[in-house]
């Protein structure tokens, strides 16, 4: 891997956002991951969201773990801090993060070696904890930095490329995150930017724990017939129940769909998802019908993808915590240290 | 009626309870009522991990000296556990006293001709006083304490005032409680002869204005005084009561007067992995944090440790440390973790590690602790262990310099930035080896900058060439040499004779090596000592070993950690370093060290200076 720095020379003609910045702020060294990966999609995705929704690009955090998708931070958000941190445990670091500072967008990426195999725990922690962040996991069932093994979210029955067959269970992230108690849960295809991209303003908009499991196929290990997370394949399952339009609440909403077509779902900030109904009746809000139509589309053999999953009035940790409004790390001494005279009440209480 | 021994406040008394039976407060009263009579005492708990029903015991040593060290032997036992009975009979020093609840008098033959019997039926009174099955047991402990008051000679008063600062507001509960201890002081003062028991306690002043708290308690406020806002954990023995006492002390020192919202944040995480990278993310996102662990829980982060060195992140972890390894001796206690914290995760490694004495010193170095870790961009380790961390110590008093500020170390803000200063994440820029760093969101332009555990240049760029990878390690190693020097400093007793031996100790064996060198000198030998309170070593620290012929190094490990650690960042020949090694779980004693000294000495034919001058 190399790092080769884009030229930053901005054409005029670059619209700019509310924020004063153009999409080219929002990207970052060019990838080096494979020609075609699903992966330097997401990216351009999340570029794409994060300009729409006028952020402020160094007000970013992004985190990662390891493997090809943790790589991928480079390759977008480069006027952000970015920690690329170890196998598995991105969602500690994320959540330390996020109560040191809880002003700033949290973007954790991982994959599904990441996530689903090393660091199911702390992915199902992260999740019951309501960290306020954005869980993107690059999901393409096989690991590609070591050469194509499969992954524990690899479907039971599928074929590698050195053609053997998985014979375990897979995990279904979805699932586990909506059990866990995550606000917002959705699932896409790293193929779909018109899906994707909505999905995650609506995530980053999101003030509680949202994941994103984005079916990502491997060009180099894992887009051959007998993968179920091939282009061919998903593109062939997909079952879209949703695309959504995600208006953040300053603006005036206009209705001009046809209504009986979409959903409003009204987010605590005033944010509005509005969702374009492809399935039949779907109702986001209802948990349990969430988990009923996922694990029925997986028995079918679909890959349902859309907004599934999301709680308009979401708690996060900062809220079970009760912690003060402002970034803990900009206390200072006066407001953190009690001084000497506390202490001497502390020394006398102790003789 | 056998030989009894008669000393004035310097004792042992052990009590054997059961655990789980209300005792650990009723004992604490006892021992607390000798301190208000100016009279040092050393208290230590020995515990089994186990929540209810099994032996536990609770050890004060009365010692108008103020050798706070564990003593080793018996002179009273409190016999309040028939379980254990026959052991607490034979730990008892001859001439030594058993004091036992005489409901069930026992027979002559449960007890040793050579030891002195005073029974007291202890339920027999609690249950003509109290209904209640709980109370019967609660306040039978406290009318022990009442009986143990009028036979040693403690002022009732004290207790009584203890009890008055103890049930503030709670007039009921200090009611019943008088009464109970006066059940037991009646009961003693009409049935037994006072004469019958030698060991008294005699008003002394000899406690000063120091304290007496646990070092839990105290590395707790020290990481409230010491700023941290983020503390991450998991419940493991013998650390939990520092995160509960860090939530405590927050409770009542961090709360906003007008919103009462919290200035910190703690989270028991699911595991110390998560604990560690919890610490790991606030650090790098500019809050202080540290998590609390005992040694399976550094095993456990030892992964991310690698990685907050290796990306310079700073983070605080306290280690209580227990003894090892595996599950090892989880309530008993060891300094066994020095080398598994000082070279924490692959490749070359190296962590800075603080070994505080008592309390006062865990208070100090937990606050200065956050302070390194934020200079030194680095995991900084506190090395107490369960000795200090468990058990009430008297120690001095907490002090805070009022002009004392938080010292973030090098953090270039955005006006630095703006103004275009040259900002290199892993830049040298002053030849200490530390570079400056940035917190997240600080420059909508400048600043940001990739953090990994892979190989870096300067500027945080990804380089695995070889000269870039080098360039860094000799940083990271300047760096560490930084640390030598801003590390607290080893501390020095001379002693008063010229000799060619020196004795290096650290952490919790402090108290036993003070009365130790008393017990050498009073032997004629004479050693000089040196307590390491840091590592990487300072240089104070290899010019005492040049110093001297020999030098016993003194540490409770079986494998002499500290002395692999000197060998290994030192030039030295190894025959010069003699171990001093104690080991079972128990905290050292200085009858140990000194023997152990003494039969060294022995062994190269030194003669006892006072002999040789003879």
């Amino acid at each position: 891997m190399t790092y080769i720095a884009k030229p930053r020379l901005h054409h005029p003609s670059l619209v700019k956002n509310k924020a004063g910045y153009t999409r080219r702020d929002y990207e970052g060294a060019v990838s080096t991951l494979c020609a075609g990966c699903g992966h330097d999609s997401i990216s351009a995705a999340i570029i794409q969201a994060s300009y729409e929704l006028d952020v402020l690009p160094h007000q970013i955090a992004k985190l990662s773990g390891i493997g090809c998708s943790s790589k991928s931070p480079t390759y977008f958000l480069g006027a952000s801090h970015g920690f690329n941190t170890v196998h598995g445990r991105m969602p500690s670091v994320m959540t330390g993060a996020n109560l040191a500072n809880r002003n700033l967008v949290y973007m954790g990426v991982s994959g599904d070696g990441d996530s689903a195999s090393i660091g199911l725990g702390q992915f199902a922690h992260i999740m019951r904890r309501g960290v306020n962040m954005t869980y993107i996991v690059m999901n393409n069932g096989v690991y590609g930095l070591t050469k194509g093994q499969f992954s524990a979210t690899a479907d039971k029955g599928s074929i590698s490329k050195k053609g053997v067959a998985n014979s375990e269970e897979p995990i279904d992230l979805v699932s586990l995150a909506i059990l866990m108690g995550a606000t917002f849960v959705g699932r896409s295809f790293s193929g779909d930017k018109h899906q994707l991209v909505p999905l995650i303003k609506a995530a980053m908009a999101h003030k509680g724990a949202a994941f994103l499991d984005v079916i990502s196929p491997c060009v180099a290990f894992n887009n051959h017939p007998g993968s179920t997370k091939s282009y061919d394949y998903v593109r062939e399952h997909n079952e879209a129940l949703n695309r959504i339009d995600f208006i953040e609440g300053r603006e005036a909403i206009t209705a001009s769909y046809d209504p009986g077509t979409l959903t409003t779902v009204r987010q605590h900030d005033g944010s509005i998802l509005r969702l374009r109904k492809l399935g039949e009746d779907y109702d986001p809000s209802d948990k349990v019908a969430a988990m009923k139509r996922v694990q029925e589309g997986e028995a079918d053999g679909e890959v349902v993808t859309g907004l599934l999953y999301v709680d308009p009035a979401p708690r996060d940790l900062h809220h079970h915590l009760n912690t003060i409004d402002v970034a803990l790390n900009t206390l200072g001494d006066a407001e953190l240290c009690p001084g000497p005279a506390a202490l001497d009440r502390i020394n006398a209480s102790l003789r | 009626m056998p030989q009894a021994i008669a000393a004035v406040n310097d004792f042992v008394v052990k009590f054997a309870n059961v655990n789980g039976s209300g005792s650990a407060s009723a004992n604490e009263l006892f021992a607390r009522s000798i301190l208000r009579m100016g009279v040092p005492v050393s208290p230590r708990n020995i515990f089994p991990s186990n929540i209810q029903g099994l032996p536990t015991w609770y050890e004060v040593r009365v010692t108008e000296k103020g050798y706070l060290g564990r003593r080793g032997g018996v002179d009273m036992m409190v016999a309040m556990n028939p379980q254990t009975w026959a052991e607490d009979v034979k730990e008892i020093s001859p001439g030594g006293y058993i004091f036992y609840d005489s409901t069930k008098p026992m027979p002559s033959s449960m007890f040793r001709d050579d030891i002195n019997i005073i029974g007291v039926p202890l339920t027999a009174i609690a249950n003509a006083t109290y209904t209640d099955a709980r109370q019967r047991q609660l306040f039978k402990n406290i009318i022990y304490v009442g009986a143990l008051s009028v036979l040693l000679g403690i002022d009732e008063k004290e207790i009584q005032r203890l009890f008055g600062e103890q049930f503030k507001g709670k007039e009921k509960l200090l009611d019943s409680n008088a009464k109970a201890l006066n059940l037991g002081r009646d009961w003693v003062s009409q049935h037994v002869d006072p004469g019958s028991v030698k060991l008294k306690i005699r008003r002394a002043d000899n406690v000063g204005d120091r304290i007496f708290v646990e070092g839990n308690n105290a590395a707790a406020l020290g990481a409230v005084y010491g700023g941290a806002t983020v503390c991450a954990w998991y419940p493991i023995t013998p650390s939990s009561s520092l995160a509960e006492a860090f939530q405590a002390h927050c409770k009542r020192l961090r709360h906003d007067k007008e919103t009462g919202k919290a200035k910190y944040a703690i989270v028991q995480a699911e595991d110390e992995l998560a604990s560690i990278g919890i610490v790991i993310g606030a650090g790098w996102n500019g809050s202080r944090a540290f998590t609390s662990t005992s040694g399976p829980g550094i095993s456990l982060m030892t992964e991310f440790i690698g990685l907050a060195s290796f990306a310079e992140v700073p983070a605080v972890i306290v280690n209580v440390q227990r003894g090892g390894p595996s599950t090892g001796m989880p309530t008993r206690t060891q300094q066994s973790d020095l080398l598994s914290c000082a070279y924490a995760s692959n490749g070359d490694t190296k962590h800075v590690l603080l070994f505080p004495e008592d309390p006062k010193e865990c208070f100090d170095f937990t606050a200065d602790a956050l302070d390194l870790a934020d200079r030194l961009q680095t995991p900084v380790f506190v090395m107490t262990d369960l000795d200090i961390g468990m058990n009430h110590r008297l120690c001095h008093p907490f002090q805070w310099d009022e002009k004392r500020v938080i010292d973030r170390g090098k953090v270039m803000t955005a006006d630095e930035l703006e103004a275009g200063k040259n900002f290199g994440r892993y830049l040298d820029v002053d030849g200490d080896g530390i570079p400056f760093r940035t917190y997240p969101g600080t420059h909508p332009t400048k600043g940001a900058y990739f953090t990994r555990g892979t190989t870096k240049d300067e500027y945080a760029r990804y380089s695995e060439e070889g000269a870039v990878y080098v360039r860094n390690m000799e940083r990271l190693q300047k760096k560490f040499d930084t640390a030598r020097r801003i590390a607290p400093q080893p501390i020095r007793h001379s002693s008063a004779h010229p000799t060619s031996y020196g004795v290096i100790y650290f952490g919790s064996t402090s108290p036993a090596m003070d009365e130790a060198l008393d017990q050498l000198k009073a032997a004629g030998h004479h050693v000089n000592a040196l307590r390491v309170r840091a590592f990487p070593f300072a240089q104070g620290v290899e010019d005492f070993i040049h110093e001297h012929e020999r030098v016993f190094i003194v540490e409770q490990n079986r494998d002499g950690q500290l002395r692999t650690m000197l060998m290994s960042e030192f030039v030295l020949d190894g025959r010069k370093l003699v171990p001093i090694l104690h080991y079972d779980g128990t905290p050292i004693t200085a009858r140990f060290i000194a023997a152990g000294v003494a039969e060294k000495l022995g062994q190269f034919k030194v003669i006892p200076f006072e002999k040789a001058a003879s």
